[in-house]
Parts: structure tokens; sequence; C-alpha cells
């Protein structure tokens, strides 16, 4: 190894030698562009939350009968609930870094370092929207071409709902992966077992009618993400119903807040 | 920043303690610790898997909340002040620091970062660092490709990131080879008389300590039962002089009238004497002429210092390395000395 002045304390241009308290907006700006440094080296990477909702547009799209779901076609009944897909595997999956960052290391440097506890889980949670914003692009490029019309500002309207909501799935996920430590298996069983029933019971694959049994209807009532994704659909189809939309809202902040709430909870206490 | 008195300790410690409870089941890890640590010290905390060294370094890095007592680093509370202890501090844990999915240049600057410097500031530090620890040509990898060595320099850089006046380190050669270690254990020594930087490392190798550490604290079962230099523990305990004979009978004459030696402690076993004597290099080769006037010519005559396994022994009756066995199997380095074989 070469000598070196590797640890004689540099003055550095701005003259000091201890910069000052970057403060919480620089601590979340800091943990978020980390956070979203390894996507940016590789942006393939946003591919793989991508897998089974492409399957599921390529296999299930074509089933679907024309014109029976709304008026639209198949498609636009059936692409917004594969870009809430998307959303919620994205962000359910995320929690599996911090278990790995658990497990290597890096996040009790993290903790030992002067990032604040709360900047550490809301950093961590605002990058969601990043991949969320590219997997949405690229299913629009995908399916715009056939017969799915876009309505670009409902849209970008349905995005600012589906951030929202995925910044709140992504913090639960942050914490189960918390509670998880370093069990990985724990993780990954609850994520799975939880995700599928909520993806489902949003009619997100096929739809709930009122000809649907009486227990699913409860399920799907008590869903939050129900309403996210009939706000979505509306909105996708270039349509503006005030209370399917209002409530799709209501729906995705109030995730948002619980999530958050949990997260930062779970972070404070995390050593 | 608050700055601390200078000639203060670096750390303070009164009557800390740490107690887990687990499946009803309490567990005392750390019990009353008493530690003043004085700026640019060096000291190892050495004892065996599970004595309580990791559980102490955790409160003093404010990762675990002490359950009673209180601690003092770089003049902030832990408990109290805990953003001010971790901006003075840097820290190298037992993992690594940087992530896996992340290249090793991004990390330092995040860290840089954390520690409020611009960005300019913390690009520049990266390389100078990255620079010094021979890893410039490494850092625009992912971190999971790089080898062990190079991970544990990406790891001491990233602790080193805001020049901090006290250095933590947890195990930091644990998992290294041979050459990696002292490569690790060099650039901790020059970072020590360079810099003055104050270190606290723990340890369950013996060698580490000893050839590293300018202080010793032996922690056994969440206390402290020894502190002081490795020379001093080591010469407290006197020197092993192992003698040989032809036969039992000679070596019982001889064992008697070694045990003469003022301050000398005399095992006496078949046709071998152990003497454990304070200066007992100066002194075997006028014990060898005494016992062959006396008529107990000695065949074999073998004179060790102590080492801190012996200090360890003398103190809690077990051999550290047989506290450790699941770790210290493949550890020993190869510059070894060779005294140590005949203690062990």
């Amino acid at each position: 190894m070469s000598a070196t002045t590797m640890t004689h304390p540099t003055t550095y241009a701005d003259g000091t030698t201890q910069a000052r308290d970057p403060g919480f907006l620089a601590d979340t700006w800091n943990v978020m562009t980390r956070e979203l440094r390894p996507v940016w080296r590789e942006p393939v990477s946003v591919l793989f939350a991508m897998v089974q909702p492409l399957v599921f547009l390529a296999l299930f799209a074509p089933l679907l009968p024309s014109g029976s779901l709304g008026g639209g076609s198949a498609l636009q009944w059936f692409v917004p609930g594969i870009v809430a897909m998307t959303m919620l595997m994205g962000a359910s999956f995320t929690g599996a870094n911090l278990t790995n960052e658990i497990m290597t290391g890096s996040h009790e440097r993290l903790l030992v370092s002067p990032l604040s506890r709360s900047s550490l889980l809301v950093g961590r949670a605002l990058k969601e929207v990043v991949p969320l914003l590219m997997q949405t692009a690229i299913i629009l490029v995908v399916v715009t071409p056939t017969s799915f019309d876009l309505h670009l500002p409902g849209v970008l309207l349905a995005v600012v709902m589906l951030g929202a909501f995925s910044v709140g799935v992504g913090s639960l996920s942050f914490a189960l992966a918390l509670a998880s430590k370093d069990q990985e298996w724990l993780f990954w069983t609850v994520q799975q077992t939880l995700v599928f029933p909520v993806l489902l019971l949003a009619g997100m694959m096929l739809p709930i009618t009122h000809d649907s049994p009486g227990w699913l209807r409860v399920g799907s009532a008590m869903n939050p993400l129900t309403y996210v994704v009939d706000a979505a659909r509306a909105l996708f189809g270039g349509t503006f119903p005030v209370g399917t939309v209002t409530q799709g809202f209501l729906a995705a902040a109030a995730v948002a807040a619980l999530g958050l709430a949990v997260g930062l909870r779970s972070m404070r206490r995390s050593s | 920043m608050t700055t601390s008195n200078p000639s203060g300790p670096v750390i303070r410690t009164r009557q800390l303690t740490k107690t887990f409870t687990r499946h009803k089941q309490t567990v005392e890890a750390v019990r009353g610790l008493d530690l003043d640590v004085a700026p640019g010290e060096l000291v190892a905390f050495l004892g065996p898997n599970g004595a309580g060294k990791s559980t102490t370094l955790r409160m003093l890095t404010t990762l675990l909340t002490p359950t009673s007592g209180t601690a003092e680093v770089v003049g902030h509370d832990v408990v109290a002040a805990q953003r001010q202890v971790r901006r003075s501090i840097g820290y190298v844990g037992q993992g690594n620091a940087a992530a896996h999915q992340q290249r090793g240049r991004d990390e330092v600057v995040s860290q840089a970062r954390a520690h409020g410097m611009s960005r300019r500031a913390a690009h520049a530090r990266a390389e100078e660092l990255l620079d010094a620890f021979d890893l410039a040509e490494h850092a625009g990898r992912p971190v999971s490709t790089l080898s062990g060595g190079q991970r544990r320099r990406l790891d001491v850089a990233i602790g080193l990131v805001h020049a901090p006046p006290l250095l933590f380190l947890d195990e930091p050669s644990t998992g290294l080879d041979p050459q990696n270690r002292v490569n690790l254990q060099e650039q901790v020594r020059r970072l020590h008389e360079e810099v003055g930087t104050t270190i606290v490392l723990t340890t369950h190798y013996l060698e580490e300590a000893d050839a590293l550490a300018g202080r010793v604290v032996v922690i056994d079962h969440g206390r402290v039962i020894a502190d002081d230099t490795a020379p001093r523990l080591k010469s407290a305990l006197g020197d092993l002089v192992s003698l040989g004979f032809d036969s039992p009978d000679l070596a019982a004459a001889a064992a008697e009238r070694a045990a003469r030696l003022p301050g000398a402690t005399v095992h006496h076993h078949g046709a071998d004497v152990d003497v454990r004597v304070a200066g007992g290099r100066d002194l075997a080769a006028g014990l060898v002429t005494d016992l062959a006037a006396a008529g107990s010519a000695v065949r074999r005559l073998e004179v060790s210092g102590p080492t801190l396994d012996d200090v360890f022994l003398d103190l809690t009756g077990r051999s550290l390395r047989e506290s450790d066995q699941t770790t210290t199997a493949a550890s020993t380095p190869a510059t070894t000395s060779a005294t140590e074989g005949a203690a062990a």
C-alpha cells in the first residue's frame, strides 16, 4: 500500500475541515440519490419488477372480452391495473435491498453516520417514485401502438396518486425488512403472502362486480388499492369522476401516511 | 460543532452496563465498565467471542442504548448527544460499510456528503482516500465484485472520510487472509503514528492486540479483568523456562531446587519442569549451572516470553484460544513469533 496522506485532516476549498450540519432535507436527498445510484448505473434493473406484470399483460389481455369492461377496449381497462401491479411489486420488493444492507453491514454504517434516522426511511421511500415513472413509461410505450388510447393528463394525475401509494408500500416494505433483520426468508414469506391477496382483491386482473360473493366484495371494499386502481382506470381512460378520483387519492394518501408512520417508527428503533 | 477539552479523555465510561433479555433470560453482556481512553491512545479490547467487547463498542458508537451507567465519547454523551457522537467518530463495523450493489467510489462520496461536505469536497476527499488505500482502479466496480481485502480497505476509507479524531474498529481483521491482515495492521499503525488518531479496536487475535495496541484491555464475561500495556501485562507474568531431564527423579529434585527462586511458580510433570519466573531469560543460564552442580543435568532448555494468551490463562484459568476455537483455527499469521508455540 502506498505511503499516504490518507488521514491528514484536509482543508477543503471552502476553508473548513468540518462542514456544516446538512439538515433533514439534505440528508433525505443524500439517502434518496444513494438509493437511486445503482438504478442510474444499471437502468436495466428496473425491469426486474416488471417481468411478472409484462407476462400478465401478454397472456391475460388477449383473454379479456372486448367492449364489456367499461366501454373501452380490454387493454384500456387492463393497463391501469398492470401499472398498479408493477408499482405494488416494485415497492413491496424494495425492502429486500435493505435486508441485504442489514446482512452485509452497510445499514449499520449508515446508522452510525450523522444521517438522521427519519431521512434514512423517507429518502428510501421517496425514491420509489422513480422506478414507478420508468416502469409506467415502458408499459405505455409497449401498449400505445395497440388498441390502447393514451390520455396523458389523466395518466400524469394517476401517476401522482400511484406515487403516493408506492411511497407508503415502500415504507411498509422497509419496516418489514427492519423487523426481519437478517432473516431474509421472513421478509419474502410475509411479502409474498400479502401482495397477491391485495392485488387480486383490488380487481386488478378480473373485475369484482355485484355478482361476486359477498366476502370478496367486503375484502375488496377494505382494500385501499381497490380505490386507487378504480381512480387510475378512470384517469387513464381520460375521464375525471370527482368522487372516484377523490377516493383514490384519499386511499393513496392514507397508505402513504400509515407506511411512513410505521416505517419511521421501525427505523428509529433500528440498531 | 462543540469542541471538547483536548486534554480530557476521548472516551469516559462510568458503570456502563448492558443487559439483554432473551427468552425470559437476562444476559449481562457488559457489567459496570469504567474506562478512560486518552487522546492518541491505541487500545485493543481483547477477549473471546461473547465477552462483551462488541456490545461495549456498540454502546460507544450509539448503536445500542446502555441499560445503565454513562459514557462520553469525544466529550458527548452517547445517549443525549447521539448526533454529535456520530459526527465525531469513525466506525468500521464487523460487516462491510459499502453496500454490495453500490460502486465503491459512490459509497465514499455519499458518506462524505452525509458528513456535510460539499459535492466538490466530497469527490476530492474520496479520490484522496481511494488513492491512499490503493482502491482507485477498483472503485468504479460494484462492491460485490471486490476481494475481501479490497472491501475491508474500502470500509476503513469510508470510516475515515471526515478525518475523525477517534476511530472504532470492530474485529477489523476477521475473515482476512494473513497478508491482508498484516497490511491492515500496518495501515492502522500508520494512522495512529502519523496522524495521532485515537483508535479503539476489538479483537480476539492475540497477535493483533500484541503487535498493534499500546494498551490492551482484557474483557471476559462483561468485565475488564486486566488493563495495561502488552509488555507490562506479560512481564508481570514472567518468562517460562522449560527444562527437560533424563529421569522423573532428576526432574523432581530440580523442581524442588528451582522453587527456591524468588517469585517462581514451578510445575513438574514426568521428566519435565516448567518454571515461570520474572526475568526468567536472565536467570536461565545460572539455573542450569546450579542444577548441574546439584546433580540434575539439564538435557533440554527452552525459554519463552509470556504471550497474551498466557496472561489470559493466568487471569481466567482458560486459554483464549480454547475459549474461541471456532475462529482462531486458521488465524495464525506468518509473522507469529517462534516463542508462541512453546506456551500454547
